[in-house]
């Protein structure tokens, strides 16, 4: 039983924090979301050079062989100070999938490529019926020989507009909320047939509508078993949703830090309004909301290498209950103790509070895995 | 970063689940399972049981009996016990004048009580809150005057837990009324036999008979039973509630309650469908368990912090534990109550000798008093209002 960093992730986080509190205040942050591609090229080679994008991939593939301890720090960082560029869905997800999924010159075609920066992905799976389910499959993809000719529509594909390749989840078999038949693809994301319409998200982030119209894939881009690609994919979100929990935390700390500091500074009643206990007391239910986040992103990131799937996914389910839960209280709170401020576009909290928002609507809400886990007998029949 | 636990501490709690399997009298067991509450008989012997294996005070220093544990395994001996279920050592006594003596008591003190607290010989109760004095236990208002060896105590303390049952109580008294509150108290150690002393008991909203008002009158205490310095008092009053804090998630208990309300509500159906089958029960368990998950962690978190922490400093996140522990607690109480349903309603008072049947299922007649009785645990231990005071100035800077 051991909550410290080693050494290496101290300094890993040391380095991080660095870069984001030099590069990344607030006033840069939307400097950037207003560049043509929503953030900022200049950080993403930032990222490249202290190897954040190479950080969870193997060493024979270019990486450092970091943990989901390692991506928590990162994420964390990025939470706080509202990271646009598009980690999660590049090293994360499309680099989760490639590594967990794919061949060994599938990894060495890509791996070293997202690590130096040069490669962007994005992964394809909500559809317009699916919700949180991953199973729920409509897009199709029918044999062709060797290769696979896909159809269907993805919606919400997160940084979708500009990935360079987009990895797709189609049925090859089976009827549309079946486990097995589902396949998962790698498009390159100008091929013939591929359509992507970009938009902003709430949160000021980006993602893609992406239309499939009989596009060929081949043999060599099909990533691992075409019929049985689901475990895979669910394992690479679960290691996402520990992700998003880290970057939770990061947003909701910034929250609460910036709420406590307007608290102590902010007049009224010829007082600073921190002085009244009923701010305290709310101040400190947001730290107790904050600090049993925490907590669960911690067991997340313990959990997230869980070799047993079900053991996993009960522990992912219950993190994103919590952070969900906590995440919506504090940035509740945040935007109301900070009053009028707190309302408007120009002033760093609300951004926050829209980002733990859509956090909680990534890969299932509260209430999605409340249900799962207890569908699944709890988490302490486990 | 590795929150598992280590092999040789998951052999440590093997070893410590198969003792408390053994070693725990069934009846013991049974009592804790369905919701009563412990005899004092129940306690002596348990007590002993523990003190005679070496377990009875894991957390005291080891020339006086304590088992030089890591955090960690003090963490997983008290988890254990609590999912035993098995009753925790009385608290009065080994967790708060026990590490009172240890840390601030003379020799001849140290030598007198401690042994008697570990094999519970001497049974504690607590003498802190009065009529007057709650929250702002600092304002108390028995005094204690000294006159050649002895200080005269008159006043009246309230909320005394188990008096009736009590050898000694350990009291803060006022022994200088001309300065700051908090630096006029003292801390006395008193015999509970000694002329002078009235208990008196006050019944609970849910029938029992645990707390009291304790009333001096002219008692006469011996000099040598003052703890540490005059007037010093309160420095060691905060010791122990800092100390009390650390203990009171109590997510052991809540573990084996939630196990009870799954197992009961597997019987109990509605129709023909079982309780723990209906989405909204088990959605309403499953979030107790995130919640109760959460708060392991954050406790584990506190615990791993501990051996770096500065001796006798609580760590303000503690706070955190009282609160949501208390909370969780209460909620596992409210979810037993649901699944016991209409036979929630007889009552049932628990007296000695009682040996008519019960209305009702028999393991639903403690669903309601332990949910009445544990609304007491957000007030106590400093409430829960208290400590989001003590968070928003320890921790937020306010």
């Amino acid at each position: 039983m051991d909550f410290d960093l080693s050494e290496e992730q101290r300094l890993l986080k040391d380095s991080v924090d660095r870069l984001m509190a030099d590069r990344y205040d607030f006033e840069s942050r939307q400097r950037y979301a207003k560049e043509p591609e929503g953030w900022s090229k200049e950080l993403w080679s930032a990222y490249a050079e202290l190897g954040l994008l190479a950080l969870p991939f193997d060493e024979a593939h270019g990486g450092f062989g970091g943990g989901p301890v390692e991506t928590m720090a990162i994420m964390e960082a990025f939470g706080r100070s509202l990271a646009l560029e598009p980690y999660l869905a590049t090293v994360i997800l499309g680099g989760g999938l490639l590594q967990h999924g794919g061949s060994e010159e599938q990894k060495s075609a890509y791996l070293p490529q997202i690590a130096s920066g040069d490669l962007r992905l994005a992964f394809a799976h909500t559809e317009r019926q699916s919700r949180y389910d991953l199973f729920d499959v409509g897009t199709a993809a029918q044999r062709d020989g060797g290769s696979f000719v896909l159809n269907g529509q993805k919606s919400v594909v997160l940084h979708g507009d500009s990935a360079d390749k987009i990895l797709v989840t189609a049925r090859v078999a089976g009827s549309r909320r079946d486990r097995d038949g589902i396949g998962l693809f790698l498009l390159d994301a100008n091929a013939p047939g591929v359509s992507r319409r970009g938009y902003p998200t709430q949160d000021g982030q980006r993602a893609a509508e992406v239309t499939l119209e009989s596009v060929r894939v081949d043999a060599e881009n099909v990533i691992g078993n075409p019929e049985g690609a689901l475990p895979v994919v669910e394992k690479v979100t679960d290691i996402a949703i520990a992700a998003l929990t880290a970057e939770a935390i990061g947003a909701m700390d910034e929250m609460l830090k910036l709420t406590v500091d307007y608290l102590k500074t902010r007049k009224q009643f010829n007082t600073t309004i921190g002085s009244f206990q009923v701010l305290q007391h709310r101040s400190s239910e947001m730290f107790i909301a904050l600090e049993q986040g925490r907590s669960m992103a911690m067991f997340a990131a313990m959990m997230a290498q869980e070799q047993n799937a079900e053991e996993r996914r009960k522990a992912i389910s219950a993190a994103k209950v919590q952070i969900g839960r906590s995440g919506r209280f504090v940035g509740q709170q945040a935007i109301q103790l900070h009053g009028g401020v707190g309302m408007t576009m120009e002033y760093k909290v609300g951004h926050l509070f829209k980002r733990v928002t859509m956090i909680d609507t990534l890969f299932g809400d509260a209430d999605h895995h409340l249900s799962k886990l207890a569908e699944t007998g709890g988490l302490m029949a486990a | 970063m590795d929150l598992r636990f280590t092999d040789e501490e998951l052999a440590f709690r093997d070893e410590v689940r198969e003792f408390f399997r053994t070693a725990l009298p069934d009846s013991i067991r049974r009592k804790m399972i369905e919701g009563h509450h412990p005899s004092k008989d129940d306690l002596v012997t348990w007590s002993r049981i523990l003190n005679a294996k070496g377990w009875a005070v894991p957390h005291w220093p080891v020339e006086w009996g304590g088992t030089g544990w890591s955090p960690v395994k003090q963490y997983i001996f008290r988890d254990e016990l609590q999912q035993a279920p098995a009753p925790e050592p009385l608290a009065f006594g080994v967790s708060m004048v026990g590490p009172v003596i240890y840390t601030f008591g003379n020799d001849e003190q140290k030598r007198r009580f401690l042994p008697r607290i570990a094999n519970l010989d001497d049974w504690w109760c607590q003498g802190f809150s009065e009529p007057g004095a709650g929250s702002d236990l600092a304002s108390l208002k028995t005094t204690a005057k000294r006159e050649g060896d002895f200080y005269i105590v008159n006043g009246q303390k309230t909320w005394t837990t188990l008096a009736q049952h009590a050898d000694w109580i350990f009291c803060l008294a006022r022994t200088d009324s001309a300065v700051k509150k908090q630096e006029g108290i003292s801390f006395l150690l008193i015999d509970m036999k000694t002329p002078g002393i009235t208990v008196r008991p006050i019944q609970t909203i849910d029938g029992g008979h645990e707390v009291n008002e304790v009333f001096f009158d002219d008692v006469r205490v011996p000099a040598e039973n003052l703890v540490g310095q005059e007037n010093k008092g309160w420095d060691y009053a905060k010791f122990l509630l800092g100390n009390e804090r650390v203990g009171i998630a109590r997510i052991g208990i809540s573990k084996a309650r939630l196990k009870r309300v799954r197992e009961l509500a597997s019987l109990e159906r509605i129709g023909d469908v079982p309780l723990i089958e209906i989405p909204r029960f088990r959605e309403k368990l499953a979030a107790v368990e995130v919640e109760l998950k959460a708060l392991e962690m954050t406790q584990l978190r506190v615990v791993a912090a501990e051996s770096r922490r500065e001796k006798g400093k609580p760590d303000p996140a503690s706070s955190i534990l009282k609160i949501k522990g208390s909370e969780i607690q209460q909620a596992t109480t409210e979810l037993l109550m649901e699944v016991v349903g209409p036979f929630a309603m007889p009552y049932h008072p628990e007296e000695e000798g009682r040996n008519e049947p019960i209305d009702g299922p028999d393991w639903a007649s403690t669903a309601a008093p332990t949910y009445f009785n544990w609304r007491k645990i957000s007030i106590y231990g400093g409430s829960n209002e208290i400590q989001k005071n003590i968070i928003a100035k320890a921790i937020l800077g306010f």
